[in-house]
C-alpha cells in the first residue's frame, strides 16, 4: 500500500481502489445542512420524488437563528419541517448551535468517516480524521435522497508541524501563517494533512485549523488521530470509527515544513485571510470586537477572552460581543461563571448564533467600522457595509483588543 | 447540450468570492428575481442592470472562492448568464454550477468587456477578435451530468 489516508476514505466508501484523480461515487456517512443551505436541498430532494435516507440527514439551523425577519422564518420553517416529517437528526434552537460545532459535539465527525455539508466550512471535521467537504445544496438534496455523491478523489498536500508553539500562539496564529504560506486558492480541490508534533495542538486548536483550511480552498482537511483524538470522541456518543492513516510513502502533491516555534502571534488584515502580518506590527482603532463562530467560538476560546476580561473594562468606544458556538459551550460558560465575568467587564454575550460572522445580523458593520473578530473570513462586506474592515485574529488578541480599545495584544494591557 | 454559445463578455478580476457576488444579507432568500438584481452590487453598484439575457462572465483566478451558497450560481442564473469562464474556479462553486447545469469552462481568457465571444464545445475552443483559445474537455463522468441539464436529472436519468 502507498496511499493517502484520503485515497483510502475514498477507495472505502466507493468500493473501488482509488487514487488522487479518480471520480468516484462514494457512499456518504453523514449530510448536514444548515437554516440557509437546507431549502434549495429540500426542494432538490422533492424533485427526485424518492424516500429520505433519514439516518444520515443531519439539520442544523444556525445562520439566521433565532429569525430574524420574516424571510427567515420561513426558511428556517421549512427547514425544521422537512426534518421533523422525514424524521432526520434535528439540532434547533435550546440544543444546537453553529452546524460544524454540533457536528463534532454530537458525535457525528470521527475518523474514516466521509461526511458532506452544505457549508464551505465543513472541512473542520479533518480535526477528529474525517474526510469532510463542503458541498452544494442540490447535491445535498440528491444525498438526502440516495446517500451518496459524486468527488474527485483529491490529493494531499502533507503539513509536517515541527516544534512547540510559543506562548500565546495558538491554533488560529498557526494557520493564519500556513495560510499566509499557501494562499488563497493554494490548496485549491486538495487535502491539506497534519502531522508531526501535534500532540502540542488541543483538539479545539486542531478545529480552529481544519475550518480555516477552506480559506486555502482545500476540499477537505486531516489530522493524525492520536490520544487527543480519542479522549474527545469518548465523551461523545460517536459509536463505532476507523483509524485511518495515510501511508509513508503515499503520493503527495508536496510537503510544507512548519516550524511551530518560530511562529509569532498573528492576524490577518482587510480583505483576505492570507493577508498575515505579525499582530505586534498593527494598531488601528476597532469599533467591534467579535468572539464566536465554529472557527474560534468553543468554550477554550470563551476561557481565554474571560481570563483577560476579569476584572477590567471594555474600552467604551468598542462592542465587543461574545457569542458561543453552540448551546453547549453556553451551558458550560454559564456553569464556570464566564458569562458573568464578560457582562461584567461590559462585554455583551448572546445566544449561539452565526449572525454577524458572516454580516447577517447581530453586530452588523456600518460604514468605515473596524471589527477584530475570530472568525475566518474578512472578504470586503463580510461583516457589513462595504467601507467597513475586518482584522482576523484568534480570542485572546480579540479580547484584549477590546480592552484596548484599539488592535493589541493582551501582554498590552 | 448546446454545441455553441455566444455572447458579450462580462469581464471580472481574480478572486471574484461569493460574498461579493451576492452578500449574506440577501441569503434570505432563493428566488433567482430576488437576487439577481443584487449581484457583485458592492464593487459594481450598475453591473446587474447592464447584463443582457445570453452574457458570458470572464473571469481570472480562483472564481467562486469563500461559502457553499448555491445562492451564488442561481443569482448568474437569473441575471441569464450562459456561461462562466475562468482562469480557475473555487471547488464548490464549480460543484453548484455543474450540478445545476450551467457550463463552466477553466480557460484564460483576455477579451474586452461586452466584447462578444463565442463557445464552441463540440471543439472545446472559444473564439473571440480573432483568437482562439482550447480548453481541456470535461472528464466523462461531468460531461454526463452537463448533458443531462443538471446532476437532478442525472439521477432521475437511473445512470447515476
Ligand atoms: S459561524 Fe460563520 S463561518 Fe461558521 S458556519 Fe456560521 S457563518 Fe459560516
Amino acid at each position: 500500500m502507498n496511499k493517502t489516508a484520503v485515497e483510502k476514505i475514498f477507495s472505502e466508501k466507493s468500493g473501488t481502489d482509488s487514487r488522487a484523480g479518480d471520480y468516484v461515487v462514494a457512499n456518504v456517512d453523514y449530510v448536514m445542512a444548515n437554516d440557509i443551505t437546507a431549502p434549495i436541498a429540500i426542494d432538490a430532494f422533492n424533485d427526485l420524488g424518492m424516500k429520505a435516507k433519514s439516518d444520515k440527514i443531519i439539520i442544523i439551523p444556525d445562520h439566521f437563528i433565532p429569525p430574524k425577519d420574516i424571510n427567515s422564518a420561513i426558511q428556517y420553517k421549512k427547514s425544521k419541517d422537512f426534518a421533523l416529517n422525514n424524521g432526520t437528526w434535528l439540532y434547533d434552537i435550546g440544543n444546537g448551535g453553529v452546524c460544524h460545532q454540533v457536528m463534532m459535539e454530537k458525535g457525528f465527525a470521527a475518523p474514516g468517516r466521509l461526511i458532506a455539508g452544505a457549508d464551505s466550512h465543513t472541512n473542520t471535521y479533518g480535526a477528529l480524521s474525517a474526510i469532510s467537504t463542503g458541498i452544494g445544496s442540490t447535491e445535498a438534496g440528491v444525498i438526502f435522497a440516495t446517500g451518496k455523491m459524486w468527488f474527485k478523489v483529491p490529493e494531499t498536500i502533507k503539513i509536517n508541524l515541527n516544534g512547540k508553539p510559543s506562548r500565546g500562539v495558538e491554533g488560529k496564529d498557526i494557520i493564519l501563517n500556513i495560510l499566509f504560506r499557501i494562499k488563497n486558492g493554494g490548496a485549491a480541490y486538495k487535502c491539506m494533512e497534519f502531522s508531526g508534533d501535534i500532540k502540542y495542538i488541543d483538539i479545539n486548536e486542531r478545529m480552529t485549523m481544519a475550518n480555516m483550511t477552506t480559506e486555502a480552498g482545500a476540499k477537505c482537511s486531516f489530522f493524525d488521530t492520536d490520544e487527543k483524538t480519542i479522549e474527545y470522541l469518548k465523551q461523545r456518543n460517536t459509536g463505532e470509527y476507523k483509524i485511518v492513516k495515510s501511508d509513508d510513502n503515499a503520493d503527495f502533491d508536496q510537503t510544507i515544513e512548519i516550524n511551530m516555534n518560530e511562529i509569532e502571534p498573528s492576524i490577518a488584515i482587510p480583505n483576505s485571510p492570507d493577508n498575515v502580518k505579525h499582530v505586534s506590527e498593527v494598531h488601528e482603532r476597532i469599533d467591534q470586537a467579535y468572539i464566536g463562530s465554529c472557527t474560534n467560538g468553543r468554550i477554550e476560546d470563551i476561557r481565554k477572552a474571560a481570563s483577560i476580561l476579569k476584572g477590567r473594562k471594555v474600552d467604551r468606544r468598542v462592542r465587543l460581543m461574545v457569542v458561543p458556538a453552540s448551546q453547549e459551550v453556553y451551558n458550560q460558560a454559564l456553569r464556570e461563571g464566564l458569562i458573568d465575568t464578560i457582562v461584567e467587564a461590559g462585554g455583551y454575550f448572546s445566544g449561539t448564533t452565526c449572525g454577524a460572522c458572516l454580516g447577517g445580523y447581530m453586530g452588523v458593520l456600518g460604514p468605515d467600522e473596524v471589527c477584530v473578530s475570530s472568525t475566518n473570513r474578512n472578504f470586503i462586506g463580510r461583516m457589513g457595509d462595504k467601507t467597513s474592515r475586518v482584522y482576523l485574529a484568534n480570542p485572546s488578541i480579540v479580547a484584549a483588543s477590546a480592552i484596548l480599545g484599539r488592535i493589541g495584544t493582551p501582554e498590552e494591557i | 447540450m448546446v454545441t455553441t454559445i455566444s455572447g458579450r463578455a462580462i469581464v471580472l478580476g481574480d478572486n471574484v468570492d461569493t460574498d461579493q457576488i451576492i452578500p449574506a444579507k440577501y441569503l434570505n432568500t432563493s428566488d433567482p428575481d430576488k437576487l439577481a438584481p443584487h449581484f457583485m452590487e458592492n464593487e459594481y453598484p450598475d453591473l446587474a442592470g447592464s447584463i443582457k439575457n445570453g452574457d458570458i462572465i470572464v473571469a481570472g483566478k480562483n472564481f467562486g472562492s469563500g461559502s457553499s451558497r448555491e445562492h451564488a450560481v442561481i443569482t448568474i442564473k437569473g441575471l441569464g448568464i450562459s456561461c462562466i469562464i475562468a482562469e480557475s474556479f473555487a471547488r464548490i462553486f464549480f460543484r453548484n454550477a455543474i450540478n445545476t447545469g450551467i457550463p463552466v469552462i477553466e480557460a484564460k481568457v483576455t477579451a474586452n468587456n461586452f466584447e462578444k465571444i463565442t463557445v464552441d464545445f463540440q471543439n472545446s475552443r472559444i473564439l473571440y477578435s480573432g483568437s482562439e483559445i482550447k480548453f481541456k474537455e470535461y472528464p466523462e463522468f461531468l460531461k454526463n451530468i452537463i448533458e443531462s441539464n443538471g446532476l437532478i436529472n442525472y439521477v432521475r436519468s437511473g445512470k447515476w
